[in-house]
């Protein structure tokens, strides 16, 4: 690791103005993906902005149609809390499966989507729920926030302060975990919204994406057999030790019918 | 530098650190508790599991200066003198260790999912466990030893 300094906010206030002071400051958060990166000498930022002790950065609230989740709630708080487990359980059962416990206890909603590893189960969630990115200078549309591999729509020093996700209908969330990392090979989130319905896929590509024909299909009639083989062609999805692209984009049509038959009940 | 005050094992110590130090870093050779074991350094086997504020963590991947103010607790702090805690107990009665580089991680893992539910089945245990790699045993002393930990522990 190379030295860097440490500067510790108790406010969001405090933390532009630390991140103003800093030469080349980075937030952290959970520290489950920054810290193996700097053991890794793959980030030399001169300060560290740690955001544990940044005030109302953390917590839960549930809204009347949207459940509202602050950057630094751990994924556990956010597998166990009874709201979201009643209102959308896809979510606390895809936190639930993140890693292993003592990632989950430290790990966070904020870290882990602006980080947007192509393998992350959080942006199949937030794409595929239509949720908003809020952070400290404006609110970031789903649609809009992931840009591409590792990459968001986030600025330079840009704080996510929370995540606001819609309530739906009904929700499945099903991925096939690497069996060393629990990392998605693929993840596959279905929500319905009424007349509505979004797909999202995580760990199939070099970044989440949506699959319009899924949820044309989906949209006329909402049953797992909707879903037909080969909808999304397998040419652009990732191929590495872990599976083939051609066995990724089989594993989207198969997860995606679960998903449908886990929001169906 | 800066000074952390820390209670590890009930007793409370303040140190200097370094910004680079992890946590592991802090107990070992700071504190000179080495039953927290360093495996992998790359967040991956759970070797280096202790609690911080009640709560499990991997402490290859946590700084010190970030646990300050915290309770931190080690495999040092569970025997009652001579007497071992009821799950090391079960570790040695199952034969759930035979290098024994993970057990201590295991052990603190195991202790803490019986504490969140008491009532944990061979299910919420094998996956309770996911985090914590053991090169000898092939898991089922460990799943056979947290179970009559879990029982032990019911009283
Ligand atoms: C063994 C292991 C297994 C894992 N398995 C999975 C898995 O199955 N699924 C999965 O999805 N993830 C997995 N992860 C990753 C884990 O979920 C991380 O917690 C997450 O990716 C990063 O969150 P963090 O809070 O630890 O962020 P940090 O590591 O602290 O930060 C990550 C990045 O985000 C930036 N950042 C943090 N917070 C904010 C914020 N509020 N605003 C703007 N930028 C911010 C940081 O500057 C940094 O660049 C695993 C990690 C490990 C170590
Ligand atoms: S030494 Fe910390 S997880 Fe392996
Ligand atoms: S007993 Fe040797 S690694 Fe588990």
């Amino acid at each position: 690791m190379y030295d860097f300094g440490i500067k510790n906010p108790t406010s969001i206030d405090d933390v532009k103005a630390a991140l103003g002071d800093a030469e080349d400051g980075q937030f952290l958060a959970g520290g489950q993906t920054l810290i193996p990166v700097l053991k890794q000498r793959l980030a030399m930022p001169s300060d560290l902005i740690s955001l544990s002790r940044v005030d109302g950065l953390s917590g839960i609230t549930a809204g009347g149609d949207s459940i509202s989740i602050k950057a630094m709630t751990r994924h556990a708080e956010v597998a166990a809390n009874a709201d979201i487990k009643s209102a959308i359980p896809a979510l606390a059962k895809l936190a639930g499966g993140i890693g292993d416990p003592h990632v989950r206890n430290r790990g966070t909603i904020g870290g882990s989507v602006a980080n947007n590893d192509p393998a992350a189960d959080y942006p199949a969630a937030v794409l595929g729920l239509g949720a908003t990115v809020i952070t400290n200078e404006r609110e970031i549309d789903a649609d809009n926030f992931f840009t591409g591999m590792f990459d968001t729509a986030l600025n330079e020093g840009e704080l996510i302060t929370e995540i606001s996700f819609p309530i739906p209908e009904a929700v499945g969330y099903i991925k096939f975990p690497n069996p060393a990392t629990r990392y998605a090979l693929v993840g596959v989130m279905v929500a319905k919204f009424g007349n509505t319905v979004r797909v999202a896929v995580t760990g199939a590509g070099p970044c989440v994406f949506r699959v319009p024909e899924m949820e044309q299909a989906l949209t006329a009639s909402f049953s797992p057999d909707s879903i037909k083989d080969g909808l999304v062609p397998a040419d652009d999805l990732n191929n590495d030790i872990h599976a083939s692209r051609e066995y990724r984009a089989h594993l989207i049509g198969v997860l995606a019918r679960r998903a449908v038959a886990e929001a169906n009940g | 530098m800066p000074a952390i005050t820390v209670r590890v094992n009930g007793l409370e110590v303040t140190k200097e650190v370094g910004a680079r130090t992890l946590l592991s870093t802090f107990i070992r050779e700071q504190l000179k508790l080495t039953g927290t074991h360093v495996g992998c350094d790359t967040s991956q086997c759970g070797a280096c599991v202790v609690t911080l504020d009640g709560k499990t963590v991997k402490s290859c991947a946590v700084f010190a200066w970030e646990a300050d103010g915290a309770d931190i607790g080690t495999i040092e702090g569970l025997a009652d003198g001579d007497k071992m805690h009821p799950m090391q107990e079960a570790f040695r009665e199952h034969h759930g260790l035979q290098c024994g580089f993970c057990t201590p991680g295991m052990v603190m893992t195991a202790v803490s999912l019986v504490e969140n539910n008491p009532d944990i089945d061979e299910d919420g245990i094998r996956h309770g466990l996911e985090g914590n790699i053991c090169r000898c045993t092939g898991y089922q002393n460990i799943i056979d030893a947290v179970k009559t930990g879990a029982k032990a522990m019911r009283g």
